[in-house]
């Protein structure tokens, strides 16, 4: 068992990182007392890797996703030890050089379609203007890339649509048309925020069928953020999994998917329903996940946990290497993965 | 196995050998709602013809796509929408009119859970109030007996009755789902009405609540109507199942029956969209059916069968005439309907 290795790369077989973040902590100073919603978080994405970060309502999955893109306001502090695109010194560049790279080498898909969209201006304007204002396209050139993009995202009969405005689209077609203009200057980095959340199963495995072919046409590097455990099963080359601010476990998805090395990670596993487990008892975690204004002691999950010992409750267990690929904070990692047998 | 040649008259409209009696019935229901400018006015059919029967202590689950009128009939069940045109029966009582009578019957026999347990709770009144209300409302007892059922029905829902005097903002989503539940129970009904209990809550605590739905209906003998987004969900909790499509029932029955050997175009296409439940069957997306054309809109449905601008099946009758319930004799006559000129042909192409 190989323990550390911090500096190195965080159990991902490429070095090929599009994506390096080291040590990331994100609080928000607004209200009267200090929030940290993300302490120490490192995560890795390589080029033409899908990488799905995993955790329930308030774990810091967004906080995360922003603090990346570099969207914050003032009352927000960001500390980071390293946060790299490509070799790009993320943390060293100017809010001005920051933006650029927005859109243009890195970019964020949000979960809310119909608000993202200018509904004044028709789609092809929109989309347009990234090649007008990027590329310097004229007018022409810029408005037969956005049908071009919209047919690559699967809207049907694109240059017929192309002039229409966003409250003629349905939610599905507006998710994929907001994927469209993220990858529109053919992003190395994209982070998509729960794109599929809202919508219907067809739609949601056409948006998932779109991403996948997306990093392996363009060789882009995704990091999609999801709640949805069939999501992660479906698309996941490797997978982070949050929980109360924190990543409690990570590695390969075949390995963390089949043998997870942390309770939460298994228990969350295990109370999706199952079809030979029919009708009984799905398998519950207890309680519901802490507020980051209140996060327990020790390990943050102790109080729901089942291995839990009195360990658990005052040291907090560090994020520690337990395969070549896979990592786990969790004093009780071998005896859950024991009890398995 | 002649069954199948049975005149439609003569079916039964739910897809089901079951003969436990029947708490709630729906024929026909339909309704439709106005929207658009007044000088460009649109009609929404929202549901076209739906019927169905709920018995005691099953569990029917609802699934279809977004805006394929599943809010739309279970408001229309438990009362508080009123039909345009069908009937509505609880326990053989036509309730359709909505009178008086009819409402009183409904409220103490038919509670609805709602999808977001962050709005369906009066935020200035006490967890003891919220779930004594209905009591209080239909005066079945005094203030002390009152008091205890709230601190029984708490117990019920696994929270301590020391929670009474507390508001719903110092609840978890889960826990203010099982306020709901309990409030929803106060009345004793035979039936639950859940229209997406489980959506807005943390998969971690989804759980929790589909238990808890699911020990009531055995401890209590309630019928549960289950709506849900979630075909996994739906799956592991339904006797039987409905599967909608814009605002018409596609296919009813037997749960394993639909899992396993789907009837209708429809359906197979939204089961082999939904996610793989393992790894080891990942890739299934891939090899789904996929649907062709534009979402559905419910203003200016389809004429025929209203599935058939994006089915790979349909012929010229489906765009002409309306599929009606039947049964089909695979895998066994009773155990479901379907509502497709092809269905023969479906499950036989899906084999
Ligand atoms: N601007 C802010 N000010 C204060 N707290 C915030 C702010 N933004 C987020 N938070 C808090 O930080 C925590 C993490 O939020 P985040 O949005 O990252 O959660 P998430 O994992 O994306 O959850 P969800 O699945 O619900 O989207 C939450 O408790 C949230 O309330
Ligand atoms: N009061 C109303 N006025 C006008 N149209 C309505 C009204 N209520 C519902 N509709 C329309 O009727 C259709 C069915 O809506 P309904 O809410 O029943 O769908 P649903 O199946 O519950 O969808 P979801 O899964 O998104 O909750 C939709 O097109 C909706 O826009
Ligand atoms: S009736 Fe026709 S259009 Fe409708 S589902 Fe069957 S084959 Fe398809
Ligand atoms: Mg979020
Ligand atoms: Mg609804």
């Amino acid at each position: 068992m190989t323990i550390g290795g911090a500096v190195s790369s965080v159990d991902s077989a490429e070095s090929d990182h599009i994506l390096r973040v080291r040590g990331l902590s994100v609080a928000f100073t607004g209200g009267s007392r200090t929030v940290d919603a993300v302490r120490d978080v490192d995560l890795d994405v390589s080029r033409g890797e899908l990488v799905a970060l995993l955790g329930e309502s308030g774990s810091g999955k967004s906080v995360t996703a922003r603090a990346i893109m570099g969207l914050v306001d003032e009352h927000t502090s960001v500390r980071a030890s390293e946060m790299r695109l490509g070799d790009i010194d993320l943390l060293a560049l100017s809010e001005g050089a920051r933006r650029r790279l927005r859109g243009e080498r890195m970019s964020l898909v949000l979960q809310d379609a119909l608000s993202a969209l200018n509904p004044v201006l028709s789609i092809g304007d929109q989309i347009g203007e990234l090649f007008r204002v990027h590329r310097r396209a004229t007018r022409k050139q810029a408005h037969a890339s956005a049908v071009d993009l919209l047919g690559l995202v699967g809207i049907p009969a694109p240059s017929r649509r192309v002039d229409d405005y966003p409250h003629q689209f349905s939610g599905g077609m507006r998710q994929r048309i907001l994927i469209a203009m993220a990858i529109a200057l053919e992003p190395e980095l994209l982070i998509a925020d729960e794109p599929t959340t809202a919508l219907d199963v067809t739609v949601q495995a056409q948006i998932l069928e779109l991403l996948d072919s997306l990093r392996a046409q363009l060789n882009m590097g995704v990091l999609l953020i999801t709640h949805d455990l069939g999501v992660v099963m479906e698309v996941a080359d490797r997978l982070a999994v949050m929980y109360g601010g924190r990543i409690v476990e990570r590695g390969d998805a075949d390995s963390v998917l089949d043998a997870p090395a942390h309770p939460y990670t298994e228990a969350l596993l295990r109370s999706v329903p199952q079809v030979e487990a029919r009708g009984g008892q799905l398998l519950t975690i207890p309680g519901s996940p802490p507020s980051p204004a209140q996060i327990p002691s020790g390990c943050a999950f102790h109080p729901r946990c089942h291995l839990a010992i009195d360990r658990c409750s005052t040291e907090r267990p560090e994020l520690l290497q337990i395969t070549p690929l896979r990592s786990t904070a969790c004093f009780r990692s071998e005896e859950l993965i024991d009890e398995r047998g | 196995m002649n069954a199948a040649d049975t005149p439609l008259a003569e079916a039964p409209a739910t897809g089901t050998a079951d003969a436990r009696p029947v708490v709630l019935e729906a024929k026909d229901l339909v309704r439709t709602f106005s929207s658009g400018s007044a000088l460009n006015p649109t009609r929404v059919s929202a549901v076209d013809g739906v019927s169905l029967q709920l018995r005691a202590g099953e569990v029917l689950g609802v699934v279809g796509e977004s805006g394929c009128g599943k809010s739309t009939l279970a408001r229309m069940l438990v009362g508080l929408d009123r039909p345009d045109a069908g009937t509505l029966s609880y326990r053989g009582d036509d309730v359709t009119a909505g009178r008086r009578r009819d409402r009183r019957l409904l409220r103490r026999g038919v509670q609805m859970i709602f999808q977001d347990p962050y709005t369906s709770l009066d935020p200035r009144m006490t967890v003891h109030d919220i779930i004594a209300e209905p009591m209080a409302a239909a005066r079945t007892a005094r203030a002390a007996e009152r008091t205890e059922r709230v601190a029984e029905l708490l117990g019920l829902v696994g929270l301590s009755d020391e929670m009474m005097g507390r508001f719903p903002h110092q609840f978890s989503g889960g826990q203010r789902q099982r306020i709901g539940i309990a409030r929803a129970l106060a009345l004793e009904p035979d039936v639950l009405v859940c229209d997406e209990p489980v959506s807005a809550l943390d998969v971690s605590v989804q759980a929790q609540v589909i238990n808890l739905l699911g020990d009531i209906q055995k401890r209590l003998g309630v019928s549960i109507l289950f709506i849900a987004h979630d075909l996994s969900v739906v799956r592991h909790i339904a006797d039987r199942v409905a599967v909608m499509y814009l605002g018409r029932v596609a296919e009813i029955g037997d749960t394993d029956a639909i899992y396993e050997r789907p009837a209708h175009p429809y359906t197979q296409a939204l089961l082999s969209a939904s996610p793989s439940l393992s790894r080891a069957d990942r890739g299934r997306l891939s090899r789904r059916r996929i649907l062709e054309g534009e979402p559905p809109s419910p203003v200016n449905p389809p004429t025929g069968c209203r599935f058939n601008p994006r089915c790979w099946m349909s012929t010229e009758e489906c765009r002409t005439t309306v599929p009606l319930l039947r049964e089909i004799p695979e895998p066994l006559p009773l155990e479901r309907l379907v509502a497709c000129h092809r269905a023969e042909d479906a499950v036989t192409a899906a084999a």
